[in-house]
Parts: C-alpha cells; sequence; structure tokens
C-alpha cells in the first residue's frame, strides 16, 4: 500500500484515496471543435511510461480534493506531489526529490 | 524432435531419464527474419506456431526479453471460459475454448487442459440479471451456458457457503461446463516446443530496444540486446510492454498498464471440484493438480510496472474467499505475484494492422487474456499472413477508438475476468 502525501492533508494511507488518471490531460474549452483524431487522443491515448508518470489522485476519504502526483512506475516511489493548478514540475525538481531517496 | 509417446517414456525411462532432449532449439539471431513475432509468451509463441503449420511462413523468430513463460503466462490463475456477453468477444473466446479442446493432441505436448466447470456466483437481484442475461446472449451464440439455483451451485462445489448469514449470500450461479483450466507453464512450452519443430526460432534474454523503418515508413527491423534483427513484418505481443514498445515506432496506445496479482495456497488433497469466480466479492479459486488452491486477486488502482501488487488488495480477496469457503480458513497461502497486464478503455483486446505498414499489434487483454491464447494466435497470425484483419479479429482493429465501435466489455463484466 502507498503512504501518499496529500498536499493539503499530509501522508495518508493508499486506501484514503481514489486514482484519477493521467495528470494535465488538458479538457479542451469547446470540445464541439475537436476531431475524431483528437477526441481519441483525449479519451483513449495515455503515456502509460515506465517511469516519472504525472497522474491525479483525489482524497476521497480526506479533504476530498484533487491533488497531482510524480510517481516512478518501476519502484511505485511518490517523489512530489503538488496542488492541483500549480504547474508540472521540471526535471531538476523531480531529480532533487529523487536524491533525497538516495 | 522427439515425439513424446508412452514409448518415448518407456524408453527414458530406461536410461533414468537423462536422455530426454532440450524442447527447443537455443539458436543464434539470423541476420532477418520474414515475421519476428515481439513477446515469447503464450500469445506471441502461438501466433509463430500457427504462422508456420498453418500459413506456411516458417521463417519466424520469437524475441523474448526475459525467458519462455516468465511473463503473464506464467503469472495467472489458469481460467478458460467463453460466456462473454458481447457478440464479437464471444466469437473469439469460443474460437479459443474450440481449439483448447484439441490442443494437447495437436502439440504433442500435455496442456492438462481440464474442463471442469467455471461457476459464476450471483449475490443480489441486480447479479442475477446480469448473468441471466450472459446466460441468454451466449445460448444464442451457441455456447454453454446455465443457471443454477444457490443449491445447485452448492452441489456442484460443494465448498461453497450458501447461508444467509453472509453479507453477501449467494443467490445463483451461472456455469459454463465446457469452461475450466489449463496448466499455463505447458501451454507456453507446448507450443514453443511445436513452433521451434516447424523452424521457429526462438531467442530468449533478447530485448526489442529499437523498432528501424523505412523512409516510406515501413518497419524494416529491430534493434535488440542481441544485435540487429531485420524484418519485413513486425508482430508485438508485448502485454504490459506494448505501449513502449509501439512507442519505438513512434505510436502512442490506448493502453495502460495495471499490476494484477495472485496467489496461492500450500498443496492439500483434491477437495475442490470446478473453478468459481465472484465478480461482486471479487474473487475467484480454483485448485491446480499439484492441489495448491490458486486464487486470483484485483488490479491496483495505479498503473506500474512493478510485477507486484499491495498486500490489501489481496487482503480484499482472501476475506471473500474465507466468507464463501469457511473450509479454506485455515488454510496458509505460500506464495503471491503480480504480472503487468494492459487494460483498454472498453476491456476489450486490439488485434491487427497500425498505422505503420508491416508493424501488427496483438495486445490490450488485459486480466484476461490466458483464456484466449489458442484463438488469438491462431486469428494474429492469419492477420499477419494475409496482411488483412482475420474476421474474427476484425471487430477488435485499433481504429476502433477512433470510429467510436468499441466492444464494451467493461460494462458486461465489470471486474477482471
Amino acid at each position: 500500500m502507498l503512504l501518499i502525501p496529500c498536499p493539503h492533508c499530509g501522508p495518508r494511507p493508499e486506501i484514503e484515496f481514489r486514482y484519477g488518471g493521467e495528470a494535465h490531460v488538458v479538457r479542451v474549452p469547446r470540445p464541439a471543435d475537436l476531431d475524431d483524431e483528437a477526441w481519441r487522443a483525449f479519451l483513449y491515448l495515455r503515456t502509460n511510461p515506465k517511469g516519472i508518470h504525472f497522474e491525479r489522485w483525489r482524497h476521497i476519504h480526506g479533504c476530498a480534493r484533487f491533488f497531482n502526483c510524480v510517481r516512478d512506475t518501476v519502484s511505485d516511489r511518490i517523489l512530489l506531489t503538488y496542488k492541483t493548478g500549480e504547474p508540472k514540475p521540471g526535471e531538476a525538481a523531480i531529480a532533487a526529490s529523487r536524491d533525497r531517496y538516495r | 524432435m522427439e515425439r513424446y509417446s508412452f514409448l518415448a517414456l518407456v524408453r527414458n525411462a530406461l536410461s533414468g531419464h537423462e536422455k530426454w532432449g532440450e524442447q527447443w532449439r537455443s539458436p543464434e539471431p539470423k541476420a532477418a527474419y520474414d515475421v519476428v513475432i515481439v513477446g515469447g509468451g503464450g500469445h506471441g509463441l502461438a501466433t509463430a506456431y500457427y504462422l508456420a503449420r498453418e500459413f506456411g511462413i516458417t521463417d519466424v523468430a520469437v524475441v523474448e526479453k526475459g525467458w519462455i513463460g516468465g511473463g503473464n503466462t506464467g503469472r495467472n490463475t489458469t481460467i478458460i471460459r467463453s460466456n462473454y456477453l458481447q457478440d464479437e468477444s464471444a466469437a473469439i473466446y469460443e474460437h479459443a475454448l474450440k481449439l483448447w479442446e484439441g490442443l494437447s493432441a495437436e502439440l504433442n505436448y500435455n496442456v492438462m487442459y481440464s474442463p471442469r466447470g467455471v461457476m459464476m456466483l450471483a449475490h443480489s437481484v441486480h447479479d442475477e440479471q446480469v448473468l441471466k442475461r450472459h446466460v441468454h446472449s451466449n445460448r444464442l451464440n451457441g455456447i454453454d451456458n446455465e443457471w443454477l439455483s444457490a443449491a445447485e451451485a452448492k452441489r456442484f462445489c460443494p465448498p461453497l457457503n450458501i447461508s444467509l448469514d453472509l453479507r453477501y449470500p449467494v443467490t445463483g450461479a451461472a456455469l459454463q461446463r465446457r469452461g475450466g483450466t489449463a496448466r499455463h507453464d505447458a501451454v507456453a512450452w507446448g507450443y514453443a516446443r511445436a513452433a521451434s519443430n516447424l523452424g521457429v526460432d526462438i531467442l530468449e534474454n533478447c530485448e526489442v530496444t529499437g523498432i528501424e523503418r523505412a523512409r516510406d515508413g515501413a518497419v524494416t527491423g529491430l534493434e535488440t540486446t542481441r544485435g540487429r534483427i531485420g524484418a519485413r513484418k513486425i508482430g508485438v505481443v508485448a502485454a504490459g510492454s506494448t505501449s513502449l514498445v509501439m512507442a519505438m515506432a513512434g505510436l502512442r496506445m490506448p493502453l495502460e498498464s495495471y499490476p494484477l496479482q495472485a496467489l496461492v495456497s500450500e498443496p492439500v488433497k483434491p477437495v475442490f471440484p470446478c473453478v468459481v469466480m465472484s465478480n461482486t466479492v471479487h474473487a475467484y479459486i480454483s485448485q491446480s493438480d499439484k492441489g495448491e488452491l490458486v486464487i486470483g486477486a484485483g488490479t491496483d488502482a495505479y498503473i506500474s510496472y512493478s510485477q507486484r501488487g499491495s498486500l490489501h488488495i489481496a487482503t480484499h480477496t482472501l476475506d471473500a474467499i474465507c466468507d464463501l469457503f469457511p473450509i479454506f480458513r485455515r488454510m496458509k497461502m505460500l506464495r503471491n505475484w503480480g504480472g503487468i497486464v494492459d487494460v483498454t478503455a472498453d476491456r476489450s483486446p486490439i488485434i491487427g494492422l497500425t498505422p505503420v505498414p508491416g508493424l501488427y499489434v496483438n495486445a490490450g487483454w488485459g486480466t484476461g487474456g490466458f483464456k484466449a491464447t489458442p484463438g488469438s494466435g491462431h486469428v494474429f497470425a492469419a492477420t499477419i499472413a494475409r496482411g488483412e484483419p482475420h474476421p474474427v479479429a476484425a471487430p477488435f482493429s485499433l481504429d476502433r477508438f477512433l470510429t467510436g465501435q468499441l466492444i464494451d466489455e467493461a460494462a458486461a463484466a465489470a471486474v477482471a475476468h
């Protein structure tokens, strides 16, 4: 079970959370403008990386808020969490977080 | 290669079983092949076997990053059934089930296919409606599936607890008598041996690191950890790693990879006569011929390549098992493990052509690929050989995510199959 640091409440066990899929998949303001190809990309195509993954979680049994998380999908180690709306962390911040665990 | 028979067994017994040959050749990679299959699991090996056997294409290699049978083929719970709701799914799983029935004889290898019956439990009015809908849909497709009352279910599987005191009491069950289990390792080994016999090169410890393409976009070969291998056609059958391999050809896939776990108990005498699955309380269980209870748990919530599942997922399943089968409350679990399953949005597989000429894909089997092994290999081989989808595979095209023609088994089963 993961120990997930909610940016609002602090570290809590995984069963308090719900996984929300890949993060930073941007919803377009005018969906009617999308063609089939763009709809496919938005609905179905996912990065599914082996390594650094940006993902959403929701602290459903806590503050109930969505937030974003950077996790390594090989070790399952959570490297960073940050509030919704905050910018995607750069490589330097992720690397620094990795070093913390070395 | 030596044919397995009673006579061969006697002959080898007389020499102390020390002269059995290798089951398949381990050649060095050739410079190029007509077809290279990426992924040496059951589906990939079956594809290579049927390419050679049915379509006369023997200049084939199977490249496998680990060892044969070490991925999901050796990690699943070996359940076989074909009672799927949608017509397209029923067609492909039934195609597979028919091949299972003759597989040991065809491969000259005992895959221990055992049609002991797969029983799916209902615990509520909703469950009953869903399972009865399956029964009717299956019957219209000519697939056996029957409805049992709780008492009939207990007669079929005596360890089942049908007491009304349960949090989720058993109200009935759907039974497919032709469903059952097979020995997963034997399936991989049997296909590998039979394919190797027909001239297919099986290249273990050979991880694909790149896909090479010509100026017009068509594939020309693969970069691997054992050097460059040329290929006119490439079939990717890499299960949880499919997204990674396809990305080497510049394709994003509608797939996400999750750890799915299973566990086995200590071995005991034969006590459990069939396979029992419950979607509602999430448990499935059977007993292997070695005597271990084989128990399937769920996937983790998040994508991962870690090949292990979280303990709370297994605990949840064991709670359900102990409720349904109180007889197992004091059994000790010996091992648990995870396999990485590639899941599509509609929980149906992807079989067919890709936008890259010469590149074919067979993926997205999610949590239920083992049962489809022979059928999947057969229709995928036909698709590669002819350069157009086999009729049974056609609905499972990659471009259904563009057209919206999804095959919605997610709502039909809503559980790990």
